[in-house]
């Protein structure tokens, strides 16, 4: 869909695993969900984070590939590995500094998001940001991303490299501490 | 009579719950058999009422697409919502009326399952009286199923003792809206939350239970809106607010009596608008005048200073809502509670304007409609008092019927059970209600039904109650029948019939109608089609607060829903309640209601020293009936476990993932730990949506709200201690073990 882009927001995320749930149900990958999903520690607090792959401008996964069986397209999506090339080595698996790969081993190829191109072709959002009931995944036009609280962003730095994508992660302001046990809440134990 | 004639576990062999992972056919089939058609519906589940696409082929439901232009959730659904579709065609689908005998249930016809009801009711009520007969709803019905519901009891069957599950959902707070407003509804839409500067949320786990409302809330932030959240969990939503207030079970009253406190001493009062629209303030500002937040502080656990200032940013803010659902209004006090934050709002004006008013999250599918129209013991249709001598006669005129052929109030849904554990009602009739489940202190609720004369329940699953039925009726589900319901947020919407019930199941008004006439009262429920019985609802309320005269299938078709009140057919609806300041008394004024302070009514002792708290996971909906039929969503909260935070785990010498055995007054049951910071250390939470040994509701109690009779569930006083495991039992399934998937 021209004009639109896919941002990612876990500040939003409530956990609800809806778009893993509608991920399986997409036409290409029926009954597979491609969506990464995590409480990012249950114990310490309720934040969790679900995501797409962020579909990098030179994307490490096609990269490392020695079958140069992962092609990116036009609209700068990142696709699953070419099955008459993957030879299932896991190279790009184990190299995608997001964790997005995934091996499937039955079939002997690397699937991952391909950002619902079947959708976006035919001017519908990707299933999962359509569902999404706190819109911390959106696929929307960046006027309308603007003004929430948290900005776009599409630079992230892991050690010596530098990677830049299509996907873009929502980043608060500088933030004061955060109390995230409810007991530090509670009057008794302030006293 | 009415004991199990099987084991449970025979009858989950036969019944289920077994579990639907995939589309009929399989993952690859809609690729060689695409959909014919999509149909506008909207979701099973909840009371958010989203829309949804349903694909239809070969009079079987596929799978589903979002409907992007229905304006409330614009395509978003949650999980229950992406999934609700695997309940067609579920193996599990009963799809003949059965009959117990001695070794089960056996298939039987029509004929003689309808007419062995009605001779049973027949002589139960000529050795008894008419009122022995008693029949429960629900509110997953349609609002014209409601309406029939109501109308059957009183008009076929003869009884004052008809009312619904909504009882255990939000009377409090519906008890407390007509009591200050007039009306039973949100006092705005959705649409408004975005606007407010601040909103006030207290006891509603959004993110679980409502979980499209979060991106309204989440909006109202991106404009700078401030967050207040009261709960006694950091639930998904608390972890943004601005300001967390941990607040004890049972205690958000004391909370609200002192925030109405510092309103008032500070001088945050709207004088000229409690002046000029309500009545009472005198007598609730006195009411509040020994509630500092000191007082406050030693009940709640809310430090003072943050007590002081959510009253300050909600008083002096020039734009607020307070929202609120089950976690206020599960009380003995529910209706003091509701009415305490009802206060709030009229004591700072904040109503019957942009971005302001107080907003109950009605829970279930059909909440909001299924509450109007008649399914309530006391109520007749338009949400007119069934003591009402103008309401009888101008509902009496509408159905044919003489004022004094109708009966008076019957009893509420936990007083039915109560009288039928008392011997006093010895017939009952279920449609939509899985009260084994779902009631407080389910080891009464078994026995009470174990001692029916006659048990017959209309449902389209063998649901835990059901196995306990003489005849369980084939009926409908939500996709099989039009009707009309109503959200959250009072917009009327319609339930578009996707397909026909299967074999030879039958649509649930289909049902009642046909017991209608051999119960000789047919000339009463003679409906050409969806238009005609909508048609005398829409009479049947005219005049009537709920006024849906003016609201027909194709104007809510056409205008994505229509909010009710809605009295002429040029009417446009009201989305906002109250914006030329009339209330709906007499008087035209709103009013102030006293709420008292009172303990819960199972005080925490020596022996019982923690608070326990029930409530919903996002993947299941109320007793699980049909979502713990739905692969996905059972896998993604497999089992019911306990919350608990490490302070209160670490004097058990729990870890996450041990066996705990939680025991209140009633019974005891044993449940996985989820050892979590997330939760006040005095308190474990359960959800609620299992039976049998894992249910919650074996645990807690009776005692009912005075006024609204809803149950107390939202806190119970129990004891915790670390066990070696569960006792085996016929319905306990293998554990989850994986710690970090649960919560």
């Amino acid at each position: 869909m021209f004009g639109y882009e896919f941002y990612i927001d876990p500040s939003r995320c409530i956990g609800c695993r809806s778009c893993l749930q509608a991920c399986e149900e997409c036409e290409t990958h029926r009954g597979h969900s491609m969506i990464n999903f995590d409480f990012i520690d249950r114990e310490e607090g309720i934040q969790s984070a679900a995501y797409v792959c962020w579909h990098c401008d030179e994307p490490t996964c096609a990269q490392v590939c020695p079958a140069d069986a992962i092609k990116k397209g036009e609209d700068g999506v990142v696709h699953s590995s070419l099955k008459p090339r993957c030879i299932a080595c896991n190279n790009c698996v184990l190299a995608c500094p997001f964790g997005i790969p995934k091996m499937w081993e039955p079939e002997q190829q690397m699937m991952k998001c391909d950002m619902c191109y079947d959708r976006t072709s035919i001017g519908k959002r990707p299933m999962c940001a359509t569902v999404c009931p706190s819109q911390a995944l959106a696929y929307v036009r960046p006027e309308d991303i603007a003004h929430r609280r948290e900005k776009p962003s599409n630079t992230f730095v892991f050690g010596n490299q530098t990677i830049t994508t299509k996907v873009y992660m929502m980043v608060p302001e500088p933030a004061q501490a955060v109390i995230i046990d409810a007991a530090d809440y509670i009057w008794e134990a302030r006293r | 009579m009415a004991k199990l004639p099987v084991s449970d576990q025979q009858l989950i062999e036969l019944f289920g719950p077994h579990l639907n992972f995939q589309p009929p056919g399989g993952w690859k089939d809609e690729s060689v058999h695409p959909p014919e058609k999509l149909v506008k519906t909207h979701c099973c589940f909840c009371g958010q009422q989203c829309g949804i696409q349903l694909k239809v082929r070969d009079n079987t439901i596929i799978g589903f697409e979002p409907w992007e232009e229905f304006p409330f959730n614009r395509g978003m659904l949650c999980p229950k919502g992406v999934k609700r579709y695997l309940q067609s065609s579920h193996p599990d689908r009963l799809l003949d009326p059965l009959l117990r005998t001695d070794s089960g249930f056996r298939k039987a016809t029509w004929d003689e399952s309808l007419d062995f009801t009605v001779r049973r009711i027949r002589e139960i009520q000529e050795k008894y009286g008419r009122d022995a007969v008693a029949m429960y709803g629900g509110a997953s019905l349609s609002t014209e199923k409601s309406y029939l519901v109501g109308k059957f009891a009183r008009l076929a069957l003869g009884t004052r003792h008809v009312d619904y599950n909504g009882r255990l959902c939000m009377v409090s707070a519906g008890t407390a809206y007509k009591l200050a407003f007039g009306i039973d509804r949100s006092t705005i839409p959705w649409s408004e939350i975005p606007k407010a500067q601040v909103l006030f949320v207290i006891g509603a786990n959004i993110g679980d239970c409502a979980p499209i409302t979060t991106d309204y809330i989440w909006r109202c932030r991106d404009n700078g809106g401030r967050l207040i959240i009261a709960d006694p969990r950091i639930t998904p939503i608390a972890r943004n607010a601005d300001l967390f207030l941990p607040v004890r079970p049972g205690t958000d009253l004391a909370l609200l009596l002192a925030m109405l406190h510092v309103i008032i001493r500070d001088n945050m009062v709207d004088r000229d608008f409690v002046e000029k629209y309500t009545t009472g303030f005198d007598q609730v500002a006195a009411s509040v005048r020994d509630w500092d937040p000191r007082r406050a502080a030693e009940i709640t656990g809310v430090p003072p200073d943050a007590i002081e200032k959510a009253a300050h940013w909600f008083g002096e803010s020039e734009r607020a809502i307070a929202m609120h659902a089950r976690g206020l209004e599960h009380h003995s006090k529910g209706v003091e509670n509701c009415s305490a934050v009802i206060n709030l709002c009229l004591a700072t004006g904040k109503i019957g304007r942009e971005g302001c008013g107080p907003t109950m999250i009605t829970g279930q599918g059909n909440g909001q409609g299924g509450r109007e129209h008649g399914q309530k013991c006391d109520q007749l249709p338009g949400q007119r008092h069934i003591a009402d001598p103008a309401a009888r006669e101008h509902v009496a005129r509408v159905w044919g019927i003489r004022p004094d052929e109708l009966p008076q109030a019957g009893y509420t849904a936990v007083e039915i059970m109560n009288a039928i554990h008392a011997g006093e009602i010895k017939a009952l009739l279920c449609l939509c209600f899985n009260p084994l489940v779902s009631l407080p202190d389910s080891n009464f609720t078994r026995e009470a039904l174990s001692r029916l004369e006659y048990f017959g329940v209309i449902d389209f699953f063998m649901s835990e109650t059901a196995r306990q039925a003489d005849v369980v009726f084939a009926g409908s589900l939500h996709e099989e029948e039009d009707g009309l319901g109503c959200s959250a947020e009072g917009r009327v919407i319609h339930w578009q019939k996707s397909v026909d019930p299967p074999a030879n199941a039958r649509a649930d008004s289909a049902i009642l109608i046909d017991l209608a006439q051999r119960l000789g009262r047919g000339q009463y429920f003679q409906f050409e089609d969806k238009d005609a019985l909508l048609n005398e609802l829409r009479e049947a309320s005219r005049g009537g607060v709920a006024d849906y005269y003016g609201i027909t299938y194709d104007r809510v078709d056409s205008e994505h829903g229509v909010f009710w009140p809605c009295p002429s057919l040029d009417h446009p609806g009201t989305p906002v309640l109250f914006t030329d300041r009339k209330f709906y008394h007499p008087d035209g004024k709103a009013h102030f209601m006293l709420a008292e302070w009172r303990p819960s009514g199972d005080p925490i002792a020596a022996d019982y020293p923690v608070f326990l708290t029930t409530g919903r996971v996002v993947s299941q909906y109320l007793s699980g009936t049909q979502t713990r039929r739905i692969g996905a969503l059972v896998e993604q909260y497999p089992e019911p476990r306990v919350e608990i935070h490490p302070r209160l785990a670490e004097q058990h010498g729990i870890v996450n993932n041990d066996w705990v055995r939680v025991t209140t007054r009633r019974d005891d049951v044993t449940l996985q730990a989820l050892v979590v910071k997330t939760i006040r250390p005095d308190t474990v939470f359960i959800p609620y949506h299992w039976p049998g040994i894992r249910s919650a509701n074996r645990l807690t109690h009776r005692t009912l709200d005075p006024r609204s009779k809803i149950p107390e569930f939202k806190v119970s006083a129990c004891r915790i201690e670390k066990v070696s495991g569960p006792e085996s039992s016929p319905d306990s399934r293998p554990a989850h073990a994986n710690a970090t998937e649960g919560r």
